[in-house]
């Protein structure tokens, strides 16, 4: 054992230190407001049903097209959980729901990325590369917008793999729901002795294990959130979907914890059965709003300081199918959360359901640009220049101009 | 030395992790070792086999009716209910335990990676849909069979096999202007395509999106598809299975990717197959999925190269193609560029020990912690193949915990340096070799082999 592998190890008994990759870049003036701010971006695969998760049930056609998975109107049993006129959420949005109604959760209703091929792994591509082209670049839009922060943001995935979304030259830090036992308090420093020269296998270990050293007093302080939540979600899946949210609230809320988060949600791929206001869908749907609701309480005082965006690869097609499903589609729903929103009404465009306005006789037609929400997000909310989004962060995006009106 | 390294690579990189004994049986002609694995009957099967898909379809058929009638009954929760679930668990364990079990006692293990790879390829998930126990019984009687015979014949199989009817949907797709159609528009009900297979088929067993076909491509596929269903003859004794449901079937000719396939019932989709298993694009496709699953992440284009041309020059023959593999010198390279996923990091170190896996249950738990859960791969595209997917941070980290509790309980008496050269051969490194002997005790000295670089990367 070298004396540098002590120093690693003592390095690791303290809270959230990592070996730092990155040099070189100089440490901007940096805004001690803008390094409280976080950012979560949940991804949902398999194609989210943006027309169930936001229903327009105020919209003249939508009965029509959608027959037996119509959520029914607002005020109906089972009904949608009124926005405005026009918008509901999902009944199983519940929490979500009282976050709109305090102003703290909007939604963008025909949004889509530049991908207009309706396969999921194309399209989940380029959400998560950012770029305007599948296989046009191998790393993630959030790992190069962390970059771009400079050298003290942190970022972490939840999950045992780590997604698209945040692979790139900065390191990021994953972790799923499951203890450690530690049995040989030697195995850490011998191997990162032998992954020295491993360009993979080294920063992942050395980031695994400083993960883990932060899990131990996160989890403490996550414990007592979720505790609190026991008696409200009886159901367990649901405890563990907000339990995993607060877990995730206690890594970012840590002194020098991590900014940026994403998470990935499954299962949505909703071809047969999905029901309306019950159903498959609308449990997926009630694990999202658990997991929101265990984020928002475990953030507790940096919810203020905090915004959450969710979005898919691609909506579904706006007519039921012959098997009680949908297939997929092209424009969905984004929604954006958080203490940080600024109260307003839904992002981007309605274009309406009427048949001539559907995207090939079939879809939602999409009137925002996802990289154009993302920018916004970016730019107000974490402070990167306009410059920088356009060529590094979003490539070749010049003429996708941010949201505005976010924070 | 070469021959030797060589020896250490085919039982490494090409198969499930070295035995004791392995590489230096590999070393004489490493080549001929693995193509010796190559036979006309298939890969290995587990032992026992599972119940047939017929079989295990009655079974389902079974509980879902039990629970329909508990639900009637507004008892959910009954107990013969909650029993049959419990039931439908442990035959997916028992399943995957027997694969489990195969993969590390075989001395066929590439025959048996193979196998996997395109187990993988074909994804049926229990992650969506009642198919967790029609997993098992699809490997044995879709993959394995034609494992080293047609990819086409393969490709049939699969779009006609029950697990996969149901995984993707194409079980309950009707022909709009169908039969069956009309017949539940006067009833009142709704019934249509669904372009789930069809469209996975294209873009992920077959031709790949770069072919560039169109969303109509689809849907025309998925037209022609319709009547491919589930079934079993009225008063019949036999299991049920595929069944070509006439009635269902969209009527007329279809065009797909510029051909146009005449009205010919089941034999319309089965010539749409036989167009796409022979296309070059697949060719390309699966070359390039190949090399990526064995070599590297971006395998070298005249490796591809050399795969798609044995697939087109054989008329899509696997062998052909396993043993265009086995011959290509980019195949052979050094150093390893995968790093093994925890199902074959977890297989590999009970082969390193020479004894066979128990604990079923423990296995699960642990490829779930590694984010590989036994039999739910996350979509149909399969589990992801880049290294970079599975060196996440908190995948190694489980990888050492897990490690280190398989150590204290395999340990024994075994000398963890004799173990290393077993299972690595030429292939450790001295860096290793010294760590692993300065171990303080046999199981920290074993835990170090399975977390070392040369034993995590294949």
């Amino acid at each position: 054992m070298t004396a540098l592998a002590l120093t690693r190890r003592a390095a690791l008994a303290g809270v959230g230190l990592t070996v730092e990759l990155v040099a070189g870049r100089a440490f901007a003036a940096v805004d001690h407001q803008l390094a409280k701010r976080k950012l979560v971006v949940v991804i949902c695969r398999g194609g989210l049903d943006g027309l169930s998760l936001s229903p327009p049930v105020g919209d003249p056609d939508y009965a029509g097209l959608r027959g037996a998975i119509a959520i029914p109107p607002f005020g109906a049993d089972g009904g949608a959980l009124r926005l405005d006129d026009t918008f509901g959420l999902h009944p199983a949005l519940t929490k979500i729901h009282a976050l709109a109604l305090a102003g703290e959760a909007r939604i963008a209703p025909a949004i889509a990325t530049p991908d207009r091929e309706r396969s999921h792994f194309e399209a989940q591509d380029v959400l998560e590369s950012g770029a305007a082209r599948v296989y046009s670049t191998s790393s993630g839009w959030l790992n190069r917008a962390l970059a771009a922060m400079g050298p003290e943001g942190k970022a972490i995935s939840v999950g045992p793999t780590a997604p698209l979304i945040l692979h790139g030259p900065r390191e990021a830090a994953s972790w799923s729901p499951g203890g450690l036992a530690q049995r040989d308090q030697r195995l850490p420093g011998i191997l990162q002795d032998l992954y020295a020269h491993d360009p993979l296998l080294g920063p992942a270990l050395a980031e695994g294990l400083a993960t883990q050293a932060m899990a131990r007093t996160a989890l403490a302080d996550a414990a007592a959130a979720s505790a609190a939540m026991q008696s409200a979600n009886p159901a367990p899946g649901l405890l563990q979907a907000a339990r995993i949210g607060a877990d995730l609230a206690g890594f970012m809320v840590q002194p020098g914890g991590f900014q940026i988060a994403a998470v990935s949600i499954d299962n949505f791929d909703t071809h047969a059965n999905q029901g309306a206001a019950k159903g498959q869908l609308a449990t997926r749907l009630a694990y999202v709003d658990a997991f929101f609701d265990g984020l928002r309480t475990g953030l507790g005082e940096s919810w203020r300081a905090s915004l959450v965006v969710m979005a898919t690869e691609f909506g579904r097609t706006a007519r039921v199918n012959g098997t009680g499903g949908t297939d997929h589609g092209t424009a969905s729903t984004a929604l954006v959360l958080g203490g940080a929103l600024k109260r307003g009404g839904i992002i981007g465009d309605w274009p309406s359901l009427r048949q001539a306005s559907l995207f090939e006789n079939r879809d939602t037609y999409p009137t925002l640009d996802m990289r154009a929400l993302f920018k916004g997000v970016l730019r107000d909310h974490l402070g990167l220049e306009r410059a920088t989004l356009d060529a590094k962060v979003f490539p070749d995006s010049a003429r996708v101009a941010p949201v505005t009106g976010l924070v | 030395m070469t021959r030797d390294l060589d020896g250490a690579i085919a039982a490494t990189r090409f198969g499930l992790g070295a035995r004791p004994g392995q590489i230096e049986n590999a070393s004489g002609d490493p080549r001929a070792w693995l193509v010796a694995q190559i036979k006309a009957d298939g890969a290995p099967q587990p032992e026992p086999r599972s119940p047939t898909s017929g079989e295990r379809l009655a079974e389902l058929r079974e509980y879902q009716r039990q629970r329909t009638l508990a639900r009637q009954s507004g008892d959910a929760k009954s107990d013969p209910v909650k029993m049959a679930a419990k039931l439908i668990r442990d035959d997916a364990g028992a399943d995957f335990m027997a694969r489990v079990r195969l993969a590390a006692t075989t001395d066929d293990d590439f025959a048996e990676r193979w196998a996997l790879f395109f187990a993988n390829h074909f994804t049926v998930s229990a992650a969506k849909g009642a198919t967790a126990t029609l997993i098992g019984p699809f490997e044995q009687e879709v993959i394995r069979p034609h494992a080293f015979g047609r990819f086409e014949d393969m490709l049939v199989a699969s779009s006609q096999h029950p697990a996969m009817l149901i995984y993707l949907d194409q079980a309950q797709s009707i022909g709009p202007d169908s039969q069956a159609a009309t017949r539940a528009a006067r009833g009142g009900r709704k019934v249509g395509l669904n372009e789930n297979l069809a469209r996975e088929i294209m873009e992920l067993h077959t031709v790949g999106l770069e072919a560039g076909y169109s969303q109509a491509d689809v849907t025309e596929f998925a037209r022609a598809m319709t009547g491919w269903s589930l079934g079993r003859l009225d008063q019949s004794q036999e299991p049920m299975g595929f069944m070509f449901r006439p009635f269902a079937h969209e009527p007329g000719a279809r065009t797909i990717m510029g051909r146009r396939y005449a009205e010919d019932g089941e034999g319309q989709a089965r010539a749409v197959l036989a167009d796409l298993a022979a296309s070059p694009h697949t060719a390309r496709h699966l070359a390039l999925k190949i090399g990526r699953h064995f070599v590297s992440d971006q395998p070298p284009a005249s490796l591809t190269a050399r795969l798609a041309r044995a697939y087109l020059e054989s008329s899509g023959r696997l062998d052909v193609v396993a043993r265009a593999l086995v011959a290509a010198p980019e195949a052979w390279v050094s150093p390893p560029a995968k790093v093994k996923t925890p199902y074959e990091f977890l297989v590999s170190s009970w082969r390193a020990m020479g004894v066979p896996p128990d604990q079923g249950g423990a296995m699960a738990a642990a490829m779930t912690s590694m984010g590989q859960r036994p039999f739910s791969a996350p979509s149909p595209k399969g589990w992801p193949e880049e290294a970079a997917a599975w060196a996440s941070p908190d995948s190694i980290v489980k990888r050492m915990a897990w490690s280190e509790t398989f150590a204290a309980r395999a340990a024994g008496q075994s000398d963890p340096i004799q173990v290393a050269e077993n299972a690595l051969g030429s292939r450790l490194g001295p860096l290793a070799a010294q760590t692993i002997a300065r171990a303080e005790t046999r199981a920290e000295g074993l835990s170090i082999l399975l977390m070392s670089p040369e034993f995590q990367r294949r």
